[in-house]
């Protein structure tokens, strides 16, 4: 018999952390598919798709702009002294996470806007003048165009990976004690990204390009959730507990349900089907695979709050 | 350099929560929280069962990671004695030291910021003990410096058998208790 009773009884800590609430699941699901699109708007811009007209390198940067924003809000949302937001910009601190993923996300607004610049909005160039001459110029240095590409694809990168080591570097949760994680959430933004560049898109050869890319990104993903769970299984007693909690515990119908079946064996199927040209190309599958992404990020945040160290004697 | 920490007789301690009272009354903890707590943990078979009190708080650890992972470096270590601190200007209430702490010690403040056990270095600092240590009716709790061979708590652990908790979290707690 083991039994511990304590008289702890803080808000939001006891009997079960639950500090990070709805927030910080959406930011990272809206970080991860900024990471996403970047990635794909970039390789656009290096493979020098940009001369087709209605290519998504186009209109991609705005949208990651706006997603961004909205998920930095939802960042802002969670804090609990908000006021001292600006704290984050007057230091650097080296060992933190968050920290580097704060400047990251300053430096990713000065190359969205220099990817914009690509195809600025009329009102920008009647209101500015000398935008124009800034995209001339840019659309005149192929060379410089496909050196923004692989910046952005870096930086995209550098989001999308910056997501998962933020809840990584956190080794008290056991369940996010995993050097996988960061892969987890960069490979999921990818997808739940394709995802929604495939429905959007205007150019037909993207459009199938990005669905053949999405069932790779899902068949990788389904690859390193294994990994992911076997790589806790096989790792101290309270990072199998925590395992244990997706697989057949608290989280485990949710997790299998939402995350494996309607996020990505569905759609992958789906997916699978519509590229051999057995059935139409369909906005379901796509919108199954952002819904899988953003409950993947809510249940991973929920369920590395529930799962912790037993400091027992 | 100093390295302040604790020494706990859990033979002692009776979980009479005086140590929680004086804390609170003594750091103006809000209504509703506690920077330190008692716990109970029982185990064995009947009839060799086991018991132990303790008295638990802040570990002040020498490898916080509540320090490392802090964006704005409010999670601090003091001056005196490496005791762990938060800088209430500073915390912009982002939770990433209390997801990193596998005590669960630390709690955001009804003001917004986080908040938990300072060793009462306001106390400390003027060569008195801390306020928990200060009340205990038993006798419990002993403070001292780990880095001072002849302290007090050094000897208390030549002497006796002691654990701390969850040193496989690698965190190097500053917190002994007396079995």
């Amino acid at each position: 018999m083991l039994e511990i009773t304590t008289t702890r009884h803080n808000h939001m800590i006891d009997p079960i952390l639950s500090v990070w609430g709805w927030e910080i699941p959406v930011y990272l699901f809206l970080g991860g598919m900024v990471a996403g699109m970047m990635l794909i708007s970039g390789y656009f811009l290096f493979k020098g798709r940009y001369k087709e007209t209605n290519c998504s390198c186009y209109y991609l940067p705005i949208m990651s702009l706006v997603l961004l924003s909205v998920g930095m809000f939802a960042l802002f949302l969670d804090l609990e002294h908000k006021l001292y937001v600006w704290r984050l910009y007057t230091t650097f601190q080296v060992t933190s996470a968050m920290s580097w993923g704060s400047w990251i996300l300053i430096l990713v607004y000065p190359i969205l806007l220099a990817n914009m610049l690509m195809s600025p909005h009329k009102l920008i160039v009647e209101k500015v003048p000398i935008v124009k001459k800034w995209q001339e110029y840019l659309l005149s240095k192929p060379l410089l165009i496909k050196n923004l590409g692989v910046v952005t694809m870096f930086f995209g990168a550098g989001i999308g990976l910056y997501t998962g080591v933020l809840l990584s570097s956190l080794g008290a949760r056991p369940l996010w004690s995993s050097a996988v994680l960061w892969l987890l959430f960069l490979i999921s933004g990818l997808s739940g990204a394709a995802a929604f560049v495939h429905v959007i898109a205007k150019n037909v050869y993207e459009r199938e390009l990005l669905a053949k890319a999405d069932n790779a990104f899902l068949i990788i993903e389904l690859f390193i959730i294994a990994l992911f769970i076997i790589g806790l299984k096989t790792a101290t007693e309270v990072q199998a507990h925590a395992a244990d909690l997706l697989l057949f515990g608290e989280f485990a119908s949710s997790f299998w349900v939402f995350v494996i079946g309607i996020g990505i064996i569905i759609p992958l199927i789906i997916q699978l089907l519509a590229v051999n040209h057995k059935i139409h190309h369909t906005p379901i599958a796509p919108l199954l695979v952002i819904i899988g992404g953003l409950i993947l990020r809510f249940i991973i945040v929920a369920a590395g709050q529930y799962s912790h160290w037993f400091a027992l004697n | 350099m100093a390295r302040y920490g604790m020494v706990i007789d859990t033979r002692k301690c009776v979980g009479c929560q005086d140590c929680v009272i004086a804390c609170q009354a003594e750091n103006n903890v809000p209504e509703g929280f506690c920077r330190d707590w008692i716990t109970t943990e029982s185990q064995g078979k009947f009839p060799t069962l086991q018991l132990e009190i303790r008295t638990e708080r802040c570990n002040h650890c020498t490898d916080a990671p509540c320090v490392s992972c802090c964006p704005t470096g409010a999670s601090h270590y003091h001056d005196v004695g490496g005791v762990v601190l938060v800088n209430h200007n500073e915390c912009i209430g982002c939770k990433a030291c209390i997801s990193s702490c596998p005590y669960d010690a630390r709690y955001i403040h009804p003001e917004g910021y986080v908040d938990k056990c300072t060793f009462c270095i306001h106390r400390v600092e003027k060569g008195q003990d801390p306020a928990c240590v200060s009340v205990c009716p038993t006798h419990c709790m002993y403070f001292g410096d780990f880095d001072d061979p002849n302290s007090k708590v050094n000897k208390l652990l030549e002497s006796r058998k002691h654990h701390s908790l969850i040193p496989e979290a690698g965190t190097k707690p500053n917190i002994y208790y007396l079995i």
